[in-house]
This record gives C-alpha cells, structure tokens and sequence, in this order.
C-alpha cells in the first residue's frame, strides 16, 4: 500500500520543482515544504526510533554524567566531580592505550581484506561466491560464542595453540592471562572476526573498478602486481576508507570478547582492558552509574575526534572516481 | 559467593554491549519502604485471591519450585503463583531486579543474595519480615545463625533462608593411591595439606597433575576460608572497615601464595584458564576447596574416587563461609499479606523437604537436609553440614560488588607473586576502605 503513494508523491513533488516552477519567493517556501511532507513521513519510523534510543539517552547520558546516580535512581547534580575524578584514574589512559592497541592490530585486516578480495574477485575464479561465505560466517557468530571457542584454543595447557607450538619444542605462553599476550590474542580474534565484513565491502568497492583499466593496462604491459597497487588499490580507497572508519569505532566500543575471553580475577586485566569494559565495570557491578556516563562521554568524544580527524586526512588519499 | 558466579553469565554483557545508550534506561525513583516496627503477622483467610510473581534464577530449581507452588496452593487455592525464571545467572537476573526496583515493578517475591541484601534493605526496597517471625509463621531457629544473620540488617529480619552452601575438601583417592600418599583426614592441618600436596606435586611432575589448588577467581572456596582460618577476617561485623589488611588475613592469603610458589598448586595464570574445579573433574588436580554445590559434577566426574573430608585446620581453627540465598518480598509489595503467606510457606519444613529431594541444593531448614546427604552415599557429605554449624557468614557490605571487584583486580598479583602478598593486602584493604566510606 505504501509503495503506490511514494510514487504518487514524489511524482507531484517533481511536478512542482521541474514543470511547474513558482517565480515568488513565498511561493518557493510553500512548495519546498509539499517537498518535504512525503520523505519526513517515511523517515519518520526511523526518526522516532533513534530520537527515542539513542539520542534523547545520549543527552540524558550527558547530563548524568554530571551527577552521582544512585543505585535506585535519585541522581544528585554534582558538577564536574565524575570528570575530574577521571582525570586522577590512571586505569583510564592505560586502557585508551590498550583500546589504541587493539584498534591498531584490528586495522590490519583491512590490508589482509584488500589482497583477500582482489584474490576472490579475480576473473575465473572458482567457488568465490562459497570464500566469501566462509569469511563472513566469523562476522555473523555472536562474540560471545567466538570469545568461548577462542577462550579455549588459547588456554595455556590444553589448548591446539600451545600443543602445535610444542610440536617445535616450544613452550607457548598463557595467551589470555599474560600481560601483553593477552591483548594480542583478543585483538587477533577481533582482526579475525572483522574480516568477513571488510571483504565483503571491498569485494563490492573491487567490482565497482571498470575493467577497461586493467585490459588498458595489461596492453601497455603492466605486471598483476603493478595492476594491484596502480589500479586495484587507489581506485578502492573509498570502501577503504569506509571499513576504516569502521574499524576504528567498533575498536574503541571493544567488550563482549574481552569480557567472555578473560574472565574475571586475570592479571592481565590491567593491560588488556578497554574504555568501555572500564565503563561496564563501574555502572553494572560497581553501581556507580554517574562515573560511568562519564566514561561513556568520554568514549563518545575519543570516537567523534578520531572520525573527524579520518574525515580531514581522507582529502590526501582516498580518490573518488 | 555461590553456584552462580562459578559459571559465567554470557547474557549480562548485552545489557552493557548497548553501552552508552542503555544507561540511561534505568533512571526514576527508589521506593520509599519504612523501617517501622511490624505487627505479627497473622495467616490470611484461606480463600484469599492473588497473583504472585515469583522471580529466580536457576532453572535446574525450577520444578522444585513448582512442586512447592503446589503445595502451597493446596493451603492457599486462589493464590495464582508464576514462576519467572531469568536464566542467566549472576549479573543478569541483577541488572534486571535493579531496574525493576528503579521503577516500582519489583516482583511479589523474588530470590535474594548475600551481595545484594545490605544494598536493597538500606535502599528500602524490601519489606521487613519480623512480623513473620514474631506472628510465629517463620522460626529463625529453623535456619543456620550465619545465615539468620545475613539476612538481618540493622536488627531488621529481610529474607527467610532457602539454601545453603559451603567449602569442604574434595580429593581423588586414585591420584592419592598411585601416589601411595596417604588420604586425607577431617583432622587435616594446612602443614598436613602442603606436605600431602609436594609429595602428589612432585610424583606426577611433567604429568600435568597437582596437588592442591582453589579458585583463586573469588573468594567463597579459597581464600575466604583461610584468612577466616588464620584468625583475619574479610570484613568488620558492621560492614564499615576492612580486614584484609590484618595479620591473620595475609597469612590466610600466603597459604595460597605459597602452594603456588612450591609448585603444589598451578600458577595463577594456569587456574585462569582452567578453573580448579575442571582440573579436578578432569583428573589434573588431587586436592581442591570447593563448594557444596560441585558435590554432583565431581561426583559423575570422579565417582568412586572422590572424596570429602572437612576442611584443614589452619593456625586457628577450621572454618567455611557460609552463603545461602533467601526469599524476600519487596517494600511496596502490591499484596502483602499473600506474598508473606507464600514466603512463610517457603521457609517452611515442607518446601524444605521438596528441595532436599531434588538433590541440587542444601535446605536451609535445619534437620530437612538428610535426602541431601544421602544423594551421595559414598563419600560423607554431612561435612558440609557439620561446617555450616559455626562457619562465618559471607563478607558483605552494602555495595560488595564494589571491593569484591577490587579483590579481582589486585589480588592476581600477590597470587602471581609479581607483588609481595602483605602489599597488595594492606593496598586492597585501603581501596576497599575507601569504596566502604562511599557508601554511607
């Protein structure tokens, strides 16, 4: 039912903007708002639902973070305590250092995604449609389940790592309770489950590449290799950009897998926590829900200046056809 | 602190994976509940229409439960009880009662631990339960001291006891046997414990099997124990100041640093990966404290081979925490006088009984828990019974979550030995003392 009035819609809107133009100034304000009627009704599902789910939370985040929030509820304004409290915790540059970490090694699958995709997408190749799936599968299993299988291929003494490792008589480490180790083994499982959903972007960004360039180029008797890195690449710098920047948020949002790899009572927790683990700690088992809001400002701002920062340099690099 | 947080609850993150934007949903205002002394409790008209909702967390206890709702209803027919399981355990049934309780939906009665029962009683959001007592409906002598004790706040009665559970000693005889190590005995010392252990330690060297380990990942059946054992204590009688930082404490706490640093026990980072309790189904450990509630796994696991002795005795005495859950019904309970006859029937001997049938806990109700004794009838299980009898309720205050969060954090490193034990003691026992001072 809906369908046949967005085409009677816009069809109208249309009429108004191209064949029937209206010279007034009082006029154009009239009509600019038939135009806006149409769309706003659709959109406003969408609207409502994250007007109500996320951004009336974030300003009411915003305002707890200005206050001390009582178990129960009964939040007490009290200024810029929760801030300054946070400025004195040093748990919280460490875990921006760890979270930068994790982010850093989580980036690296972009590269891996990039030589993975022009791989399957390669004319001819068999059963592309059947890699894609299986690098995706790891996208769609809920964190938790890979966090549980991961937990146990990294445990120390029964786990396939270790006893692989022994094979060349090497005595592996205590992967997830090592300091160090630690945040390299949850950041290779994120590397890893991030994977699917970078190659699946890429793969779109690669068929989008007109192939007259690479027949051009094969002509004028460029290698595959320097097809990859003069076509390939700087034409697929807008979905790189976009899987960067999704990378970096899902990297600063890191839990569930820290969460269900780590367990609590480990010695590495102090290297290997993230912002927003810190954040889960405070207001779900230390009941301390205004320091919390806090963190999750802060969470917020170190994502938004990071993406705006990725907004300015990408005039550098990514090339728009 | 009990069956619960042995296991990990892999749903409480989804509350907290929404992270920025599910805080704000749990805001509103605490119920206002008095601390008013209570009239008896009278038993209401046998007629009385209600429908209770009853809320817990376990759902192997849920057809026990329903057994008991039919019991009950044969007293009370037109009390309509629903049983609503939330079947995480730990954390989640947690964040979902605290936002209940934020706005005023609490159930008519709902499952209570030792954690949380200073938090909600000095929040008001429970009602109290002495008229119960003094109307004769329940009698606290019914239940173990401790846990009467646990649930008594200020001298106000909360939470009529269901369970219970403590720490014994569990070995596997054939490890002992092929060791030829003698067993161990109730009359055990800690000295008789860590010789025991070296010798087990050393026998099965390279086999990947140890003597003696606990699960360091929390106090209830470890350290608790043995700070309690060497005189120190968790937590003052009024919740207000810390014990970690007194002598008997830290001894408490070396026992465990020791058996690591001799190799008797595993490493710290070893038991992360592998909690005591798998290496001990699993054959790789002869000794552990453990739980009255792994009685069944180590029992399928081990079967004949297993064995229980009371805990050894350390420079004081040989003492357990004791923890048990109750029932407790909120402050604003929309009808009171049916959510107090169901919790009365709760705490009664006859729930007692179906409880104790099913094999999964330990009553409260002092004399029902024989059913529970024999489910195992080669190994003694009345130790655990024989400890509850003097054992020390379990540490809380009214945000425990807070320094049992700083437990984790800090006391890996004294375990690991990265930090000398007495550091990391008299450290814990400042922060802690810090986050009690929030409290109040």
């Amino acid at each position: 039912m809906k369908a046949p009035v967005l085409t009677a819609g816009t069809e109208t809107s249309r009429d108004h903007a191209t064949k029937a133009p209206l010279p007034s100034a009082a006029r154009r304000k009239g009509k600019s708002k038939s135009d806006g009627f149409w769309p706003w009704l659709f959109v406003v599902p969408t609207v409502v639902g994250i007007g109500v789910f996320y951004l009336w939370p974030m300003v009411q985040t915003f305002y707890y973070s200005f206050t001390k929030w009582g178990v129960f509820g009964g939040a007490k304004f009290i200024g810029l305590d929760n801030y300054t409290r946070m400025l004195a915790d040093s748990s919280i540059p460490q875990s921006i250092l760890n979270t930068l970490i994790y982010t850093a090694i989580v980036l690296l699958g972009i590269p891996a995604a990039v030589i993975l995709a022009s791989l399957i997408e390669r004319p001819g190749m068999r059963f592309a449609s059947l890699y894609r799936t299986l690098y995706f599968i790891p996208y769609v299993t809920m964190p938790a389940a890979v966090g549980i299988v991961w937990r146990l291929i990294y445990n120390g003494d029964f786990g396939p790592i270790n006893w692989f490792l022994s094979l060349f008589g090497i005595h592996g480490p205590y992967w997830t309770s090592t300091p160090g180790f630690a945040l390299l083994a949850v950041a290779t499982v994120g590397l890893w489950m991030s994977l699917g959903f970078n190659l699946l972007i890429i793969s779109a960004g690669l068929r989008e590449i007109p192939r007259e360039l690479f027949e051009a180029a094969e002509m004028d008797g460029a290698s595959r290799i320097r097809q990859f890195f003069s076509i390939t690449v700087p034409l697929l710098t807008p979905s790189i950009f976009f899987v960067t920047i999704v990378t970096v948020i899902s990297g600063f949002q890191l839990f569930d897998l820290l969460y269900v790899m780590m367990g609590k009572a480990n010695l590495a927790m102090p290297q290997t926590q993230s912002l927003v683990y810190i954040f889960y700690n405070q207001a779900f088992l230390q009941n301390d829900k205004g320091y919390a809001a806090a963190i999750g400002i802060l969470i917020l701002a170190i994502i938004a200046l990071l993406t705006a920062f990725q907004f300015r340099i990408q005039k550098r690099w990514v090339n728009y056809v | 602190m009990n069956h619960n947080l042995n296991r990990r609850s892999f749903l409480s993150f989804a509350a907290a994976s929404a992270a920025v934007v599910s805080l704000a949903a749990c805001g509103g205002n605490g119920a206002a509940g008095s601390n008013a002394a209570q009239a008896a409790y009278a038993a209401p008209a046998k007629d009385l229409s209600a429908e209770l909702n009853y809320a817990i967390w376990d759902a192997a206890q849920k057809p026990a439960m329903q057994k008991i709702v039919a019991e009950f209803n044969k007293q009370y027919p037109n009390i309509k009880v629903t049983i609503d399981v939330t079947p995480s355990k730990g954390s989640a049934y947690w964040t979902k009662i605290q936002t209940q309780a934020s706005s005023n939906t609490l159930p008519d009665v709902f499952w209570m631990n030792g954690p949380h029962i200073k938090l909600y009683a000095q929040n008001n959001q429970l009602m109290p339960l002495d008229g119960l007592a003094s109307g004769k409906a329940v009698d606290k002598a019914s239940y173990p001291k401790a846990l009467v004790d646990l649930y008594t706040v200020n001298g106000t009665f909360y939470g009529v006891p269901k369970d219970f559970d403590t720490s014994a000693l569990f070995y596997n005889k054939a490890l002992f046997k092929d060791a030829g190590v003698a067993e161990p005995t109730s009359s055990w010392t800690w000295d008789d414990v860590k010789s025991a252990g070296a010798k087990l330690s050393k026998f099965y060297q390279g086999k990947g099997i140890y003597g003696y380990a606990g699960d360091l990942t929390g106090g209830q059946t470890s350290y608790y124990n043995t700070m309690l054992e060497a005189g120190g204590t968790i937590i003052s009688a009024d919740g207000k100041k810390s014990g970690y930082d007194s002598p008997g404490s830290i001894a408490g706490l070396q026992f465990w640093r020791d058996l690591i640093e001799s190799g008797v026990s595993p490493s710290m980072q070893q038991l992360t990966d592998t909690s005591s309790s798998d290496m001990f189904t699993s054959k790789k450990l002869a000794m552990t404290m453990d739980g009255s509630w792994t009685v069944g796994p180590a029992h399928t696991a081990l079967g004949a081979d297993l064995g229980i002795v009371s805990l050894p005795k350390g420079p004081n005495s040989n003492q357990s925490v004791i923890h048990g859950l109750a029932n407790v019904i909120p402050a604003n309970a929309k009808n009171p006088a049916a959510a107090q006859a169901f919790v009365a029937f709760l705490g009664s001997q006859d729930a007692a009984r179906i409880q104790a049938e099913t094999g999964t806990v330990i009553p409260a109700f002092n004399g029902t828990q024989d059913a529970w004794v024999k489910s195992v009838p080669s190994v003694d299980l009345g130790v655990f019974l024989d400890l509850a009898k003097d054992a020390s309720p379990y540490p809380v205050s009214a945000n425990t979550a807070a320094w049992n969060e700083l437990e984790n954090s800090l006391l890996p490193q004294a375990f690991a030995g990265t930090k000398p034990v007495a550091d990391v003691a008299k450290d814990l026992a400042s922060q802690m003392n810090s986050a009690l001072a929030k409290e109040s």
